[in-house]
């Protein structure tokens, strides 16, 4: 049996990797003629294919270091299993991704014996405050008890946003003024929202790089001050990655794990043209899973991540014929 | 990566030191393979790297080797040249109309900066052109976008054009009328983020373009892209037709490939680099910084420009001579100061070299130094200057040589050991060959070895 056709099990499932496809048309700019010879008109496997393999995974932003640890595998495998159909490649080239990607925490954490909180950070224009409000709602519709700590101080109309989300979905925002101490405002909103029994706390952070040295020691503190309100929190700490980030996205994983102890990614954009293969070479490099996906504006617009449906996402077109 | 090992790698890439003066192809496709995978590690889309390792494989075929450069940094000055011819050569200069109301579009995907970079943009264009600029509000979409351009604003003090979320086309067009009625010069638009694949956004934009008639359409693109870049700029360009880009982020640590995707894809010029997070961290873009970047490799190739300018290989041959029979004296020194004066001041040429800029030392280079050094040397009698030995051994002669220079004693005793330790540096290159000498004179000429810092520790390693 053929990967593509036992993957999508129910109907369900096939509904979800067609959505986190929507707009992932753009593979068409590239033809990748070698690639669909071998895998649709069954031809040989040579060089030529495996060059256009690799340039499909650059292209999907993977990376070099990530890549070539990708294609040695897949070679040493094709060669010692002796992959002769192209059937068997195709789950073959799916399922080496598989078993190098690393996910030994699937869902959420949460604490039982309280507030849960989910500390939201990553550089300017990511999506962390959309993806909050989006994980807001999620945790609503499951009928938690939700509340948002403004903890973006500092760029301008950030406050302004959350408030106009908390206002849609009817979730508390705590906030001070632009400009306050951003570990301090996340202080009263644990103590708020222990007080008011909530399940959850989510907290915005600012949009920094991760060269800005001073900031990432103003997120070590607001870290430092979360974990010395409630032992063990937060229980999530996501960094919003956008899925046209380039190689980049791989310093950026490193220098946020060292200062807020990253525990998943939460990739966003994913209905635009990019791919976001960034997340694999993260992946490899530091073992954190991609916890959750967005791709829309709509404070739905949000999903858990599937390994499953994101490889097939990234490989439409090309390991299958385009519906 | 480090100036020295992408040449480094280059060089690998030959297995063996070639020394001939010029390029053969086998040895270009060698480097090219590296050339190519620097230029993916650094974001470059796919495409634009082979069709640009294409263009830069025949400039470089052929190439005369020229003199204190190895072919791998022959090969590093052809591909920067390129990614500088590609990444410029455009007037950058907003395109103000002559009579009326200038009309600036920025458009983007989201998160790429639009909002803040139209605050920038505004007050560069109060700044450098003292024009009376307004800004409208046509992001109806975002939670909070209206608020955050009227807090920019504020902060500028510029005036911003707003009606809500009303329809955005409707709210661009009435700024319009608005900046004509009041004499406002500018107006720049900051427009929803958008997907160049959404057809409804991108709809919008037409029509906006088609009701406000804009003299620049400056597409945002974050620095950070990845592959994507050209596709995505390329679909703006096509769809909505851009006049320039606007880089953003550019203070992180990203190589920036991206800038060249976009170029390559849409021929639009690279107007601005935004560099930060506050309102003047704006400038206009340096193709040069930015292929310098792209190669990971600071500016270090301005440093080898100028180092070919100041210091002919002759001149540099012959004190490399000096050092390694031992005659290298105080006069020698000095001519090597003033050859490496003539590349300028010597904290400019250090901040030029990758990861010396950020250092807080630099700060407290005396670039005095140099004319510290100097008077001190012409204080010496000639006999003193050629044999550095008779200094060494009285301190008699290095008390007068300080109160005739007007130095202190120490900085004579400083100069005294700076010159003993750089010969003993040189005379510790075991057996010098030729291939050796060569290498050193490369060294030398590329700025590795500063034999004229008077703090010289034990820097000069040979190899």
């Amino acid at each position: 049996m053929g990967f593509f056709s036992n993957i999508f099990k129910s109907k369900e499932e096939k509904e979800k990797a067609k959505k986190m496809k929507i707009g992932l048309n753009k593979t068409r700019a590239y033809s990748f003629e070698r690639l669909k010879e071998v895998l649709l008109k069954k031809r040989k496997v040579d060089e030529a294919f495996y060059t256009e393999l690799e340039e499909a995974l650059l292209m999907a932003d993977m990376g070099i270091d990530f890549t070539s640890v990708y294609m040695d595998a897949l070679k040493k495998r094709i060669k010692k299993e002796k992959i002769s159909s192209t059937d068997e490649l195709k789950d073959i080239i799916i399922d080496q991704f598989k078993e190098l990607y690393i996910d030994d925490n699937k869902g959420l954490k949460k604490n039982d014996s309280g507030l849960t909180v989910y500390l939201f950070v990553g550089v300017n224009g990511s999506g962390k405050t959309t993806s909050i409000a989006k994980v807001a709602s999620l945790l609503k519709t499951q009928g938690k008890r939700v509340m948002i700590a403004a903890g973006d101080t500092y760029r301008a109309g950030a406050i302004d946003q959350l408030n106009e989300w908390g206002e849609k979905l009817s979730i508390p925002v705590i906030s001070k003024k632009e400009g306050s101490d951003p570990s301090s405002v996340i202080f009263e909103a644990i103590k708020e929202a222990k007080s008011k029994g909530c399940d959850y706390l989510l907290c915005d952070t600012a949009g920094r790089l991760q060269t800005k040295v001073n900031l990432m020691k103003e997120l070590e503190k607001i870290y430092r001050v979360i974990g010395r309100e409630i032992s063990g929190a937060p229980e999530e700490s996501f960094l919003v990655i956008d899925a046209t980030t380039g190689q980049n996205g791989l310093n950026q994983a490193k220098v946020f794990f060292e200062s807020a102890k990253i525990t998943g990614i939460i990739l966003t954009k994913l209905d635009g043209s990019a791919k976001g293969g960034i997340v694999l070479s993260i992946n490899n490099a530091l073992k954190i899973p991609v916890k959750l996906y967005g791709s829309g504006e709509k404070a739905s617009d949000i999903d858990f991540f599937d390994i499953d449906a994101f490889l097939y996402s990234i490989f439409s077109g090309i390991l299958t014929e385009e519906e | 990566m480090s100036f020295e090992t992408l040449t480094g790698r280059l060089n690998m890439a030959l297995r063996r030191f070639v020394k001939r003066d010029y390029l053969n192809e086998k040895d270009i496709d060698e480097m090219m393979k590296e050339i190519r995978l620097s230029l993916i590690e650094a974001d470059v889309n796919i495409k634009v790297v082979n069709s640009f390792i294409n263009d830069v494989k025949q400039i470089a075929l052929g190439e005369k080797i020229m003199k204190g450069l190895n072919p791998g940094e022959q090969v590093v000055k052809v591909v920067f040249n390129e990614l500088k011819r590609v990444m410029g050569d455009d007037e950058v200069k907003i395109n103000f109309k002559e009579t009326g109301v200038t009309v600036i579009m920025l458009i983007g995907l989201q998160g790429a900066g639009k909002t803040t970079h139209v605050g920038k943009l505004a007050q560069y264009i109060v700044k450098n052109y003292s024009k009376k600029v307004l800004l409208a509000a046509a992001d109806i979409y975002r939670a909070g976008a209206i608020e955050q351009l009227k807090k920019v604003g504020s902060d500028i003090d510029v005036v911003v054009f707003e009606e809500g979320k009303e329809d955005p086309v409707k709210i661009a067009f009435d700024a319009l009328k608005e900046a004509k009625k009041n004499d406002y010069e500018v107006l720049i638009i900051d427009t929803a983020g958008r997907l160049e694949i959404d057809k409804a956004l991108i709809d919008e934009l037409k029509k906006m373009k088609k009701e406000v008639q804009p003299d620049e359409i400056l597409l945002t693109v974050d620095s950070m892209m990845g592959q994507e870049a050209a596709q995505v700029a390329d679909t703006f360009n096509k769809e909505v037709g851009l006049t320039g880009v606007i880089l953003t982020k550019l203070d992180g640590d990203q190589r920036g490939g991206a800038a060249l995707s976009v170029k390559n894809v849409t021929g639009v010029p690279i107007k601005f680099s935004g560099t930060g997070e506050k309102m003047d961290d704006i400038e206009v873009f340096y193709p040069e910084r930015m292929a310098s970047r792209i190669l990971g490799m600071g500016d270090v190739l301005t440093l080898i420009e100028k180092a070919e300018d100041a210091l002919s290989e002759e001149d540099s041959r012959k004190l490399m001579e000096k050092m390694a029979d031992g005659s290298y004296d105080y006069n020698d020194l000095l001519k090597q100061m003033k050859m490496i004066k003539r590349m300028g001041k010597l904290s400019g040429i250090l901040k030029m070299i990758p990861g010396m800029a950020n250092i807080s030392q630099l700060k407290d280079i005396d670039d005095n130094q140099f004319d510290y050094v100097k008077v001190i040397i012409d204080s010496m009698t000639k006999e003193e200057r050629r044999d550095p030995s008779i200094i060494a051994r009285s301190s008699a002669r290095k008390r007068r040589i300080a109160n005739g220079s007007g130095r202190s004693l120490t900085e004579v005793n400083r100069l005294e050991q700076m010159l003993e330790k750089q010969m003993k540096t040189f005379k510790n290159l075991a057996g010098f060959d030729e291939t050796k000498l060569q290498n050193m004179a490369d060294k030398l000429q590329n700025g590795e070895i500063r034999g004229f810092d008077p703090d010289y520790k034990s820097r000069g390693k040979g190899r």
